[in-house]
């Protein structure tokens, strides 16, 4: 009903409000405040949204997931912080990936979707797949689980253009036959394999950098997450950390005096290079 | 088709505005406001809840929940996280 829809209208101002006083020293601490205010309140009207008939399941996720987001961030030692960012940033792109899968396996016979909400569908799952793995490369260098060094291969660039490319085929043929299991999986698979690849080559002293990009990229699965369901709030909100993270990854990369482009295939930056020295 | 025109609209115009929201901001700041907007990015929990709460398919319920759980720990880590970054932030000065 319309009441839920205008209570989305003002958490999505206080997100807005919330962001930009995240941005200055003065304000950071009560913009964070607002923002979780914000999202408590598009959670809870949410609640009522006639859709929603069962609640069991929606209790005992938030209790779930809430005790374990809770108790990482209280033990996270503050050193390593970027890595737990990395970490929840991965979950949130995993669970926009989910949302597409639970809508799609909602339907008994996917056929009766219509073509363009098959390709958010896809969209969705690919781009919260990549953001997911990629997260825990990235979490995995800085914690040393995986050597911080690039990882590198003789056509690596090629390989990784080659996987994106087949990716967006498959979100395309998802949508014209979208009871063809098979076709999913691929698609899933590779989106995960993809966002692995894409983390591995970079080097650890760039992680910072590339957790702002793939927490970007968790805004735009979230946004795709909202055309998926038809919610404004979502697509909102995650058009809103989409295009702000994007151009938090650029000032990142201007303070390193580095580009994106540099950062994403230079495959510099390892734990024994200085990250602000020219490329080798 | 005009929904997703209409829902196109809201994406282009809200993506102009992240744009814009983020200029100057102190390489102090860079990691609690990557953090925070990380935060905001779990609002895929609302997809979550939609998902989790309808009674169609059990797997469907399923997935939703798995997806709950994942949206939260992503929010509530999220936002304490970044409380915690910046408590301290305030200490410093």
């Amino acid at each position: 009903p319309d009441i839920i829809q205008l209570v989305y209208l003002l958490a999505t101002g206080i997100f807005i409000i919330g962001i930009k006083r995240l941005g200055s020293p003065a304000t950071a601490r009560s913009g964070n405040q607002l923002a979780a205010l914000g999202m408590f309140i598009g959670i809870v009207v949410t609640l009522f949204d006639q859709q929603i008939i069962s609640f069991d399941y929606i209790i005992g996720g938030i209790l779930l997931g809430s005790a374990i987001g809770a108790f990482a961030a209280k033990k996270v030692e503050m050193t390593a912080m970027p890595e737990m960012v990395a970490i929840f940033n991965g979950f949130g792109g995993g669970a926009s990936a989910l949302v597409a899968w639970g809508e799609l396996s909602r339907v008994a016979d996917p056929t009766i979707l219509a073509g363009q909400d098959l390709v958010t569908i896809g969209l969705s799952i690919l781009i919260g797949s990549i953001t997911f793995t990629g997260s825990f490369i990235a979490f995995g260098k800085l914690q040393g689980f995986i050597s911080g060094n690039p990882v590198t291969f003789s056509g690596q660039n090629f390989f990784n253009a080659l996987l994106t490319i087949v990716s967006l085929v498959l979100v395309g043929w998802l949508a014209f036959d979208p009871a063809n299991q098979l076709i999913f999986w691929i698609l899933f698979g590779i989106a995960l394999l993809l966002g692995m690849m894409t983390v591995l080559p970079i080097g650890g002293a760039d992680m910072p950098v590339v957790i702002s990009l793939l927490n970007s990229y968790s805004g735009l699965a979230a946004s795709m997450a909202g055309f998926v369901i038809n919610n404004n709030l979502l697509i909102i909100s995650g058009a809103l950390v989409g295009a702000a993270g994007l151009i938090l990854t650029n000032i990142m990369c201007k303070a390193m005096n580095r580009t994106l482009g540099n950062v994403l295939f230079g495959a510099f930056g390892g734990d024994n290079s200085d990250s602000g020295g020219p490329a080798a | 088709m005009s929904g997703l025109i209409f829902n196109l609209f809201i994406f282009v115009l809200a993506s102009f505005i992240g744009f814009e929201l983020i200029s100057k901001v102190p390489p102090t700041l860079h990691t609690p406001l990557m953090s925070g907007a990380n935060a905001i990015s779990g609002i895929t929990i609302i997809g979550a809840v939609v998902v989790a709460g309808q009674v169609e398919s059990e797997i469907a319920q399923i997935i939703g929940f798995c997806a709950i759980v994942f949206a939260t720990i992503n929010v509530v880590g999220g936002f304490m996280v970044t409380d915690r970054m910046l408590e301290m932030f305030k200490k410093k000065d």
